[in-house]
């Protein structure tokens, strides 16, 4: 492939529109929009609503975030996993008002590998879900988030 | 005081007869005379020096007497003050060395021995160790923090220091207060730079790419905004430097002057491009110029395999010795050189069929008085401050006693800072940030402008005044105290404690973040009120531009008023769980 960084960046943005437009609809059509997950006030009941049980720590799940967020508005997280037939991944931030972020639907065959960012109060544990054959498994890891300032 | 190189010898001789001389350390086997001689051995010689802070004249600096090690760093370099350190690095107290890598005795020692660093001093030592070594084998290594930290360097954008560091013939650098100019300005000034600038942890982000940022970029497919690594071919063989820039400077620093840039430390990035130039560029060794800061490094070192020597930074703890870290595949050396110019390591590598062999290293001191100064570099300097003298050289103050920066607590000149910002902006507290660079002026000297801007020359100078909570400085003081002393060395991220003015507290930095901070108590007795709010002046915001006046001239004003540079109460905490631990000594407040 010779297209450039800049361009595939450009490309996935303008694909980005659409893929957008086509998520919002299944989120209004949709019976499995979990309004109640998204609205939990407690990672463990937003957990049980969107999956109906506890995950299992695995370590073909990784969650790739940083230690410290260099912005607590935008923190970049990544989640991979290697378990055969994901089905779903979803992103729980502990501490934030409302713990689960984003459920991202895998459709068979497609590479289980999502990126993308997170809003954060305050530090707090960001846990991935993987749901695969029915089962959830899961990574976590705590994200600073800092006021800044004092650097030597 | 000034003393010729002879008188100076003469004196070093005296002591020895007297049996004042350390019988162990670089110094018991070299005479005086022979401090900057450094004898050949390997094939390769590696020169460091790091976080000048953009000092090119000589200056005082004090080592810290509280530099405190938590978790695994207790009791471990860098984390060892005062005896502690000197009986950790055998090094016999009242030497030349005692003097240099700690703060004992030291106004009495400064005046003996003169002042440190100086880039026309420097120039000449670094001309020696090459020319002795055969320069063709030699590298000159700067691990940042160059472009900043005095008056000229504020007033040029960092283009002197690109001037000076090109004239001593820097090879690579790498950086962190570089990052405080414009994105633009860091850019023509890497332009105007001879040498390489390195930095394999500094991506665009994704948003600036897709808003054109792409002419300045080193690797459009990677994201690298500058090149991450270079080869050199030294004595005979092939080295592979690795720049690593300081992971936490859009936290430490303010954000806004580099917006499309993004940081960290990629521990599994590091590993595979280390991987891949022991691979695919037939190295024989891998050197690391980092700004991570020692304990960073010590943990990178673990975590990473594949680097012989990360020649380090950002921390200011010049290391007599490097530390030798053990990791699953082999070992690193992880060395630190100090600050503000007064060290230069001298790193000796015997590399043979793609290994290192053995080194020898040394960290030299650069007393100006041992070393004359390099013309063409003081012609240099000259130039540079000319047309900014009468700003620079105003006298403001006499110091009453030794005024101070570095340590994990107030300083004196810190207190000096903290109380103009009281009194100038008609605060009952003030807060000023814990950097770690920042001069010594010794007890009856003038505080100069120069000093002052020494202490708080950067690019975000503006003060503040406004309300807090009692809840808010107490978070304040949390966060900070958690960036020094988390256990974790990934979640610190540098610097020392903020400083305090009109309050003090109680600090246990043994406890986790939030229980560490108790008994804030006004100077007059009365308990901070965690609900009432008080007025809080302070300086370097990171995010907002402030809108007070400069902190510079607030503290010139302060000091043109008091006419004397005087701490009448230092506003330092009393310290919990810490009477045991080697980094702190003559630390009057401790239960």
């Amino acid at each position: 492939m010779s297209m450039n960084r800049r361009s595939v960046v450009k490309a996935i943005a303008t694909g980005g529109a659409l893929i957008g437009a086509s998520v919002l609809m299944p989120r209004i059509a949709m019976a499995a929009w979990s309004s109640k997950a998204f609205k939990a006030e407690d990672q463990a009941t937003a957990m049980s609503e969107l999956l109906g049980g506890t995950p299992s720590e695995s370590a073909e799940v990784t969650l790739k975030a940083p230690d410290i967020a260099e912005n607590g508005a935008v923190v970049p997280v990544t989640v991979r996993s290697t378990l055969a037939n994901v089905e779903s991944m979803s992103i729980f931030v502990k501490d934030n008002p409302t713990p689960l972020v984003a459920e991202f639907m895998i459709p068979a065959g497609t590479e289980a590998n999502v990126s993308t960012r997170l809003r954060m109060g305050k530090t707090s544990t960001v846990t991935a879900v993987v749901k695969a054959d029915g089962k959830l498994y899961s990574a976590s890891k705590e994200v600073k988030v800092t006021i800044g300032g004092c650097g030597g | 005081m000034s003393m010729t190189r002879r008188e100076f010898a003469r004196l070093l001789g005296m002591a020895g007869a007297a049996g004042v001389l350390p019988v162990t350390g670089f110094a018991a086997k070299k005479q005086p005379s022979e401090l900057y001689e450094v004898p050949k051995s390997g094939n390769v010689r590696l020169l460091h020096m790091t976080d000048c802070h953009a000092q090119l004249l000589p200056v005082y600096f004090r080592e810290p007497n509280v530099n405190l090690g938590i978790g695994s760093a207790y009791g471990q370099a860098p984390h060892l003050v005062g005896d502690k350190l000197l009986n950790h690095f055998g090094i016999a107290s009242g030497s030349l060395e005692a003097h240099a890598f700690t703060y004992l005795n030291f106004g009495d020692a400064a005046s003996q021995y003169g002042k440190v660093g100086g880039f026309s001093h420097l120039k000449t030592l670094v001309t020696r160790l090459r020319e002795s070594f055969g320069s063709a084998n030699t590298l000159l290594l700067d691990g940042g923090d160059t472009w900043q930290g005095s008056g000229t360097s504020f007033k040029t954008r960092g283009m002197d220091m690109v001037k000076a560091t090109n004239e001593l013939g820097v090879d690579i650098m790498t950086g962190h207060w570089e990052f405080t100019y414009h994105q633009e300005e860091i850019l023509n000034n890497i332009k105007a730079f001879n040498g390489e600038f390195l930095a394999n942890n500094i991506f665009v982000t994704e948003d600036a790419l897709f808003d054109g940022a792409d002419e300045y970029i080193h690797d459009e497919d990677t994201g690298h905004v500058f090149k991450p690594y270079s080869i050199k071919e030294l004595g005979g063989a092939r080295i592979a430097v690795i720049g690593q820039a300081f992971p936490r400077t859009k936290i430490a620093n303010p954000a806004r002057f580099i917006p499309d840039w993004t940081f960290d430390i990629y521990d599994s990035e590091m590993q595979e491009l280390v991987d891949q130039i022991r691979s695919e560029e037939k190295v024989d060794a891998v050197v690391v110029i980092s700004h991570n800061g020692m304990d960073v490094d010590i943990a990178m070192a673990n975590r990473v395999t594949g680097i012989d020597v990360i020649l380090g930074g950002h921390t200011h703890d010049g290391m007599p010795k490097p530390t030798t870290v053990k990791n699953a595949k082999g070992q690193t050396l992880v060395c630190n050189v100090g600050s503000n110019g007064k060290f230069l390591g001298v790193m000796d590598l015997d590399i043979r069929n793609g290994k290192v062999k053995g080194y020898n290293y040394r960290l030299l001191p650069v007393f100006s008085e041992l070393l004359p100064a390099d013309p063409a570099m003081a012609k240099l300097i000259n130039d540079i401050r000319a047309p900014h003298l009468d700003w620079l050289s105003e006298e403001l103050a006499v110091a009453d006693e030794v005024m101070f920066r570095r340590g994990n607590f107030n300083g004196t000149f810190d207190q000096v800072i903290c109380n103009a910002l009281m009194e100038q902006n008609n605060a009952q507290i003030s807060l000023s940030p814990g950097f770690r660079w920042g001069t010594s002026v010794l007890e009856g000297q003038k505080v100069t402008m120069e000093h002052v801007l020494d202490q708080t020359c950067l690019t975000y100078p503006e003060t503040y005044v406004r309300p807090m909570k009692g809840s808010e400085l107490k978070l304040i003081l949390e966060d900070v105290a958690d960036n020094i002393f988390n256990p974790e060395p990934y979640l610190q991220s540098g610097g020392d404690m903020v400083r305090v003015g009109g309050f003090d507290y109680i600090c246990d930095p043994m406890q986790p973040i939030g229980k560490r901070i108790s008994e804030m108590r006004l100077d007059n007795g009365e308990l901070i009120d965690a609900n009432k709010s008080y007025t809080v002046s302070g300086w370097a915001t990171v995010g907002a531009k402030s809108d007070g006046p400069i902190i510079w001239d607030v503290v010139a004003e302060h000091l043109r008023d008091k006419q004397v540079a005087r701490i009448d109460k230092l506003n330092t905490p009393v310290l919990k769980n810490v009477t045991d631990n080697p980094g702190i000594a003559a630390y009057p407040k401790m239960s």
